[in-house]
């Protein structure tokens, strides 16, 4: 029965496969993720090479020494064949030595930190081709998006030029997201005072859909944006539609955009300040704050002993940004209580400043 | 609220308070409903027929490891239900969810849900299920008359009920954690999960993990110390072989997430910063060290599905197992390298090129040891004479789906291919083809394999045949649709989408849910109609299937000493070779046996544990300092205890065996 049953059960499954052909991850847009692509194919079509006759024989042997077709040979104490073993451990193995290749060079390709080399397949990269770069921070849920080059930014929606390299450097405010649009290139995770990098190129012109791919919290199913890949023109509108309607991003204005909502509306901003990302990152956007990058200059050069204790209200970082009605942080404050840095706010009332 | 709650309800009560009933939910309301029916019918039933004495005596205290094994499956069983009715509403969520409709399930239940089904269906069904088969299969194979440690075994298995008991408590009282099964930091940490749920979380697990590591401990020691005269290594049962490989990994393993809970308690009660954004702490640690656990933890489940896939094989194609040395190095290989390859659960955290490849190429080659099972599989079937048992029927099945989740899990170990895919639908459709193709179905072959042995009647292969079809198609339409969701760029864990062409693929995937739906309910009828027709499927031989291993060589059950004389191994598959040198049961000479005696300590243990942790995740500080005065107390009262064990006199021995000697006549 079973035998008899299995293809018709794994007909639909291939059509399943075949339509799985025409979706995003199999069709996209971009170089990156064209190539990735490409390695999926070529992998699959290499390990189906031990798959399908494994399935093949499964079934085969399966019919063929049924227990009621006494034609068969039966050979109870047969158990051992040392050309056999040869084979069942060596085939596998070829085949992993092959993907085993084509993995090292893949991932050292595409390295999501290695700046590109050619726009497409056949297209190097010129030279002198201009880099776009885009700063990403993932926040309590929604995209901010800044483009140092234009002192732009919006809020879940990035747009790029068609077959520009872009650059993105990429954190988070709170916790781990996952940066992906999958029609550019794979995804990388943003996490908070950590900067991970993305170089891709988008090959053609279109809306295309972005998210984060790493579970966030109550909002991370609206935690969407649109991804336009434009042409120079459309690209050059972009960025003057942003200037000419975009608000202030001053550190106050980011410290109000941080606090956690939903489903937000596209938002633009002009004049953003160039040192506003790198305090996201370091985690100092309240000018309160020491910033990490100093913090750990201070570390490398050995640090300041119990001096350092002062430091201690300068460092909290979550507190400010807790989720929850009743949420309370235990411990941190004490260090600081026990030794109030001269001329700095306590650490209750620079807690009380700067909660919602 | 909090605020206005007197200085003693505070002291009293912690953070417990009425508003953590959810009594606003109707869900939940009518979940407790039918949990409170169907536990108050339950606790009248033992009442009324005066089982509560019999049950504590004969179960609840005893250190017998068969016993101990059969509640590990029950437990497995019972919240396989639960984590299973957790399976099926996300699939529901999923499949209406769309555009305007936001579904009936609000994030904040949603993201407890799919949370709740990761933790309950790794932590306390499929580790529950593969300890319980272990517990009451590995000594019988190996010819011992219980594990090394019997005491530490019943306390194992309440501290793995105490854990279980706290995930369900927290959906009646409070809340499950909203962070996703292995609760990364930040988001688990204080700051952005205050409540309870990453507490329950903790402590579940902390608990729970006593018991995984000490039954680890126990096994190993068994297999170690107690095989019987004549058992080398090369000899043992594979499925012995795979259970010594799970529990060296057990206890490598689970050390390591007991430290990283720690740490994250740590953080979360006293303020520390191992983990969080402020302070140097670094999250990226957790997610490592928690994987280090991780990725060792899914060939703990695996290794005895492998082990239990053999045995079946050979036993139904009637024929020596081929290539078991190279079974049993697959099987080693397969256990070191599942440390090597932790990182391939994160390629896409930012590492370099290099250090994404080796981890991408050790995950590869763990495919080599697991492709060789596989053949080993094939050729032990070729030239056999294959009977389609249920049994049988699971491993097929097993076999050709395997194989699928195998390939798309190689696919997923390749670094630029994980970009795309990692913590897609895709991943979500392979790891469910490894567990339920490999863990699940290998469970089911298991226990309708052994189920003789331990009742002493086979199962309805009626219903055995109806439950497998349905787990299996069931299965297919389930995560078929999951994987071109993956390659649509559908992520996992979201409980609303906007676009509406990926509708379809999820009712698919919510028809499937349901046929696997069918499966279970088509086992659990085949548990009632096997008990209810039990003297039509009696076995008295304790061979039902013609075995080749030393548990097919006693009663069925097994006699509380499992044997009455120790076995003497000669051959590999002992039984089988016991049978064809025409091996006579020797029926006399019988002497007393040396057995434990039952004790409670266990399960006073395990619950005292249970409430600590309680006491722990709502504050109630001075219930936590009882708790756990009392625990410790308890541990050493328990030391004193000298009154450990006990003789079965020659003649119970002996009026035993004569009843298996007249049964095994009457069989002719």
């Amino acid at each position: 029965m079973l035998v008899r049953m299995l293809p018709k059960l794994l007909l639909p499954v291939l059509a399943l496969l075949l339509a799985g052909c025409e979706t995003v991850v199999m069709s996209p847009s971009g170089d990156v993720a064209v190539q990735q692509r490409n390695l999926i194919v070529a992998s699959t079509v290499l390990m189906l090479l031990i798959i399908v006759p494994v399935i093949a024989l499964t079934l085969f042997f399966a019919w063929r020494y049924r227990a009621s077709n006494t034609d068969a040979p039966y050979d109870p104490e047969w158990n051992h064949s040392t050309a056999l073993e040869l084979v069942i451990w060596s085939a596998p193995l070829l085949i992993i030595i092959a993907l085993g290749a084509l993995t090292w060079i893949g991932t050292h390709t595409l390295d999501p930190y290695r700046p590109l080399d050619r726009i497409e397949a056949g297209r190097p990269l010129a030279p002198d081709a201009k880099t776009l770069k885009v700063q990403v921070v993932a926040m309590d849920w929604k995209w901010l998006f800044l483009y140092p080059d234009y002192g732009v930014a919006s809020v879940n929606e990035l747009a790029a030029p068609v077959d520009m390299p872009i650059q993105f450097q990429i954190t988070a405010s709170t916790v781990m997201n996952s940066f992906f649009i999958p029609a550019l290139a794979g995804q990388i995770y943003a996490m908070p005072g950590m900067q991970t990098e993305l170089n891709a190129v988008i090959n053609r012109a279109g809306d295309f859909e972005g998210f984060s791919a790493n579970y966030s919290g109550a909002g991370f199913s609206g935690m969407r944006f649109r991804f336009k890949a434009l042409d120079a023109a459309g690209f050059d509108a972009w960025i003057a539609k942003a200037r000419a309607e975009g608000g202030a991003l001053q550190r106050e204005d980011y410290l109000q955009l941080e606090k956690p909502s939903e489903r937000d509306p596209v938002r633009w901003y002009a004049n953003v300040p160039a040192d506003l990302y790198p305090a996201i990152l370091n985690m100092c956007v309240e000018k309160t704050k020491m910033c990490m990058s100093e913090m750990m200059a201070i570390d490398a050069n050995g640090g300041m002993g119990k001096e350092g204790l002062f430091n201690v209200s300068h460092l909290i970082y979550d507190q400010p940004r807790a989720r929850g009605a009743h949420a309370t942080i235990k411990g941190k404050d004490y260090v600081s209580a026990l030794c109030p840095v001269p001329g700095a706010p306590a650490p209750s009332e620079h807690a009380a400043r700067l909660a919602p | 609220m909090h605020e206005e709650r007197s200085q003693l309800m505070q002291t009293l009560f912690g953070r417990l308070s009425l508003e953590a009933i959810p009594y606003h939910e109707p869900i939940l309301l009518a979940t407790f409903a039918v949990a409170a029916l169907l536990g108050g019918s339950l606790f009248g039933y033992v009442t009324y027929q005066r089982k509560w004495g019999y049950l504590y005596r004969e179960w609840f205290c005893s250190i017998d490891h068969k016993k101990i094994g059969i509640m590990y499956m029950v437990l497995g069983i019972v919240m396989l239900i639960r984590g299973f009715a957790d399976a099926i509403m996300m699939r529901l969520q999923q499949a209406i969810a769309f555009g305007d409709a936001a579904g009936y399930l609000p994030p904040h239940h949603y993201d407890q849900i799919f949370t709740a089904h990761g933790v309950i269906m790794i932590f306390f069904v499929a580790m529950p299920l593969i300890t319980g088969l272990m517990n009451y299969i590995v000594p019988l194979q190996i010819g011992a008359r219980d594990v090394a440690f019997p005491f530490l075994n019943n306390f194992s298995f309440w501290m793995t009920s105490a854990g279980a008991a706290l995930v369900m408590v927290s959906l009646f009282i409070g809340e499950f954690a909203k962070t996703g099964w292995l609760a990364y930091p930040p988001l688990s940490g204080v700051a952005y999960s205050p409540d309870v749920g990453v507490d329950y979380y903790i402590w579940s697990l902390q608990i729970a993990g006593v018991g995984t590591l000490l039954s680890g401990v126990n096994l190993l020691a068994t297999i170690v110390k107690m095989r019987a005269p004549g058992m080398t290594l090369m000899k043992m049962p594979i499925f012995t072989w795979t259970a010594l490989c799970t529990n060296v990994l057990i206890v490598a393993a689970f050390p390591v997430l007991t430290a990283v809970l720690v740490l994250l308690s740590l953080d979360r009660y006293v303020g520390t910063a191992f983990f969080t954004n402020d302070f140097g702490g670094n999250p990226m640690m957790y997610v490592n060290l928690i994987w280090i656990w991780g990725h060792p933890e899914v060939y703990i489940l695996i290794l005895p599905v492998f082990g239990v896939f053999s045995e079946v094989v050979s036993t139904f194609s009637r024929k020596r197992l081929f290539g078991y040395a190279s079974m049993v190095y697959a099987t080693v290989v397969i256990t070191i390298l599942s440390y090597l390859v932790w990182l391939h659960h994160f390629f896409t955290m930012g590492s370099g090129a290099s250090v994404n490849s080796f981890f991408g190429i050790t995950t590869m080659i763990i495919s080599i040891p697991t492709g060789a099972k596989i053949f080993n599989w094939l050729f032990t079937m070729y030239r056999g004479r294959i009977q389609f048992e249920v049994p049988m029927l699971w491993t097929i099945g097993f076999m050709v789906t395997f194989v699928v989740g195998g390939m798309t899990g190689v696919l997923l170990a390749v670094p630029p291919a994980d970009f795309v895919l990692h913590n897609s639908l895709f991943l979500i459709a392979h790891f469910h083809n490894v567990i339920i193709g490999g863990v699940v179905f290998g469970v089911f072959a298991g226990i309708n394999f052994w189920f003789p042995k331990a009742t002493g009647f086979k199962l309805d292969p009626f219903w055995g045949k109806t439950s497998f079809w349905f787990w299996f198609v069931g299965f297919w339409f389930a995560f078929m649709p999951l994987y071109v969701l993956g390659l649509m760029g559908v992520t996992r864990r979201l409980s609303h989408f906007d676009d509406p062409s990926l509708q379809i693929w999820f009712q698919i995937a919510a028809f499937g849910a349901v046929l696997i739906l069918f499966g279970i309910v088509a086992f659990l009828v085949q548990i009632y109609v096997s008990i209810r027709d039990r003297e039509k499927l009696r076995d008295h031989t304790g061979d039902p299937w013609g075995g080749r291993t030393l548990e097919w060589s006693t009663s069925s059950p097994p006699p509380d000493y499992n044997f009455a004389f120790t076995p003497v191994v000669r051959e590999q598959d002992a039984w089988w070779d016991m049978k064809a040198r025409g091996h006579q049961r020797p029926l006399q000479g019988y002497l007393p046996i040396h057995m434990p005696k039952s004790t409670g300590a266990g399960l006073l243990l395990a619950g005292l544990s249970a409430v600590c942790g309680f006491a722990f995740i709502w504050h109630i500080w001075w219930l936590v300092v009882a708790s756990f005065v009392a625990l410790i107390g308890s541990a050493i009262a328990h030391t004193f205890n000298y009154n450990r064990d006990f003789y079965i006199p020659a003649d119970v021995v002996t009026r035993v065996e004569n009843e298996r000697t007249r049964l095994l006549a009457q069989q002719g």
